[in-house]
């Protein structure tokens, strides 16, 4: 397999062989050793490509994606896969504070914890947690899916819009305007179309489904900034 | 934005390896802090009878010695002569660690009177407080930190948001003896804090707003809280974003905010607890790929003893 070594080219070097180099090149996979933290790997890929990354990564991993499937053997840092268009990006390990921010499509898959703020403002991209996410996850989310396969923090969901989220574990607290609303089989079918795209075995009739009350769409003089 | 980085050494055999692990820490946090850095390293405390203290000269303070040096064998002759003949004194650079049997209210008031060009940086049985202005690569050359031992530490790398960039200005900051804080973020409270301390006799010595946060929990400390009720009570008390990282003589302690809007990473193995904004200055630490590796929860405090 094609590698390049972070212990020996810097994450600026690689970023422009991935976007330069890289494309149209015929190859399909490359891995990525020693990433030990830095921020920024593989940011703004753009294409068909399979790429492997042995260890911990920092900041905005594959940030901006499109059509590249991402692996991270270990925990990343802020911003994984934020403002991704499509693609995968799956981390083994952990994923720090705002994981798939702002994300567009693709799907963004954690197997272990999320930190807060998970799914920050995500426009369409499907986000699946293997372990559980922190406070404010899901904050004015406005398009995709959050699936958390163990507990929510406090304030999920506050200022949604019209992304869902389901939980199968314990909820700490809702954030302003979401609620608990009923799973219906078009739930039950998108989060088995989820969990099985994400490689997890969980019986979607153990999730909750928490969406928009939508009584923030329209500004309410009377409610004296009290929500 | 700055750098927390911290380090805990858990086998005695490794204490002399303390500096050496340190100094790639800090050198990497230097990215988020290239403006002054600082570190406090616990050792093995000085004898019963003694107290140890931190000072720290500037460029200024030449008082007739060789140019650009403190005249620090003038100082240690006037602290024998005044305060304690057996008091000792190890010059590095700008600093300087003197020992004695002195109390700690007399030699402040010694220090305050003779030389008040000087400045005290810390003061206690266990803790040495280096810091400088420079990026944390210079400091740390600066001083030879790397050859540091102990059994633990704390450090820091600013890049400065709401006060001066001075010596006094970089962390780690101290009060009272043998405790010291570093913190990543800005308190929006931090002279609510201080009125409430100044009349009860508490002087502030910048007006940083860490400073406020360090003299507030080293207060509680002294009206009897333990370190979790001294910070059960900032959580309350201390307004704005914080990642606060603290050392006493046994001890290493970790908060962050109930935003948690600054990072922390934390590794630990059978060796070692390390800590740091962030994982790329914990890379390089023997058996890092197989420690434990956390992100500490807001509103949680972590301890770890020596």
């Amino acid at each position: 397999m094609e590698s390049v070594d972070l212990a020996r080219r810097t994450v600026r070097e690689l970023n422009q062989y991935l976007h330069r180099q890289l494309p149209g090149s015929g190859i399909e996979t490359l891995e990525i050793l020693n990433p030990d933290g830095a921020h920024n790997i593989a940011v703004g890929l753009d294409g068909p490509v399979e790429i492997e990354v042995r260890g911990h990564a920092g900041y905005y991993l594959a940030g901006m994606n499109q059509h590249a499937h991402v692996t991270v053997h270990g925990n990343v840092g802020w911003g994984v896969a934020e403002n991704m268009m499509s693609g995968l990006v799956r981390v083994k390990g952990f994923a720090s504070e705002s994981a798939g921010a702002s994300g567009h499509g693709g799907l963004l898959v954690i197997e272990g914890d999320a930190s807060l703020r998970c799914g920050i403002s995500m426009k369409g991209i499907d986000i699946v947690v293997g372990g559980s996410v922190g406070n404010f996850s899901a904050f004015m989310a406005q398009a995709g899916h959050l699936v958390v396969c163990g507990d929510a923090g406090d304030g999920l969901g506050d200022s949604l819009y019209e992304a869902v989220i389901y939980v199968r574990g314990a909820i700490a607290s809702l954030g302003a305007d979401a609620r608990e609303e009923p799973m219906t089989d078009t739930d039950r079918a998108t989060l088995a179309r989820l969990l099985r795209d994400a490689a997890f075995t969980h019986d979607p009739r153990e999730f909750k489904r928490v969406a928009s009350a939508r009584t923030l769409y329209h500004w309410n003089a009377d409610a004296n900034q009290e929500y | 934005m700055c750098g927390i980085v911290g380090l805990l050494i858990k086998k005695p055999a490794l204490r002399a390896a303390l500096g050496e692990w340190m100094l790639p820490m800090m050198v990497k946090m230097g990215d988020r802090g290239p403006d002054s850095a600082g570190l406090a390293v616990f050792t093995e405390p000085v004898g019963e009878a003694h107290l140890k203290f931190s000072l720290y000269a500037g460029t200024a303070a030449g008082h007739g010695a060789a140019e650009g040096q403190p005249a620090w064998h003038t100082l240690a002759r006037d602290l024998i002569a005044a305060l304690d003949p057996s008091a000792s004194l190890h010059p590095n650079g700008n600093h300087a660690i003197v020992t004695t049997t002195a109390t700690a209210q007399a030699f402040r008031s010694w220090l305050r009177r003779a030389w008040p060009s000087v400045h005290l940086l810390s003061g206690g049985r266990a803790i040495d407080v280096y810091k400088d202005t420079g990026h944390p690569r210079e400091v740390v050359a600066r001083y030879g930190l790397q050859a540091l031992a102990g059994t633990h530490l704390v450090g820091h790398t600013r890049m400065a948001t709401e006060s001066a960039v001075t010596p006094a200005h970089a962390h780690p900051f101290t009060a009272g003896t043998d405790f010291c804080l570093v913190h990543n973020g800005s308190l929006s409270n931090p002279y609510s804090i201080r009125r409430k301390l100044e009349p009860l006799g508490i002087e502030f010595e910048t007006d940083n707003d860490t400073e406020a946060a360090c003299r507030f929990l080293e207060w509680r400390m002294r009206e009897g809280d333990d370190l979790e009720a001294a910070l059960a009570r900032g959580f309350d008390e201390l307004d704005g974003f914080y990642t606060f990282l603290m050392g006493t003589h046994d001890k290493l302690a970790l908060v962050r905010d109930a935003f948690a809007c600054k990072p922390a990473i934390v590794a630990e193995t059978d060796d070692y607890v390390a800590i740091s904004s962030e994982f790329r200055s914990l890379a390089h630490l023997p058996g890092v790929q197989h420690a434990t590796l956390f992100e500490p929860k807001p509103e949680t405090l972590y301890v770890w003893k020596v």
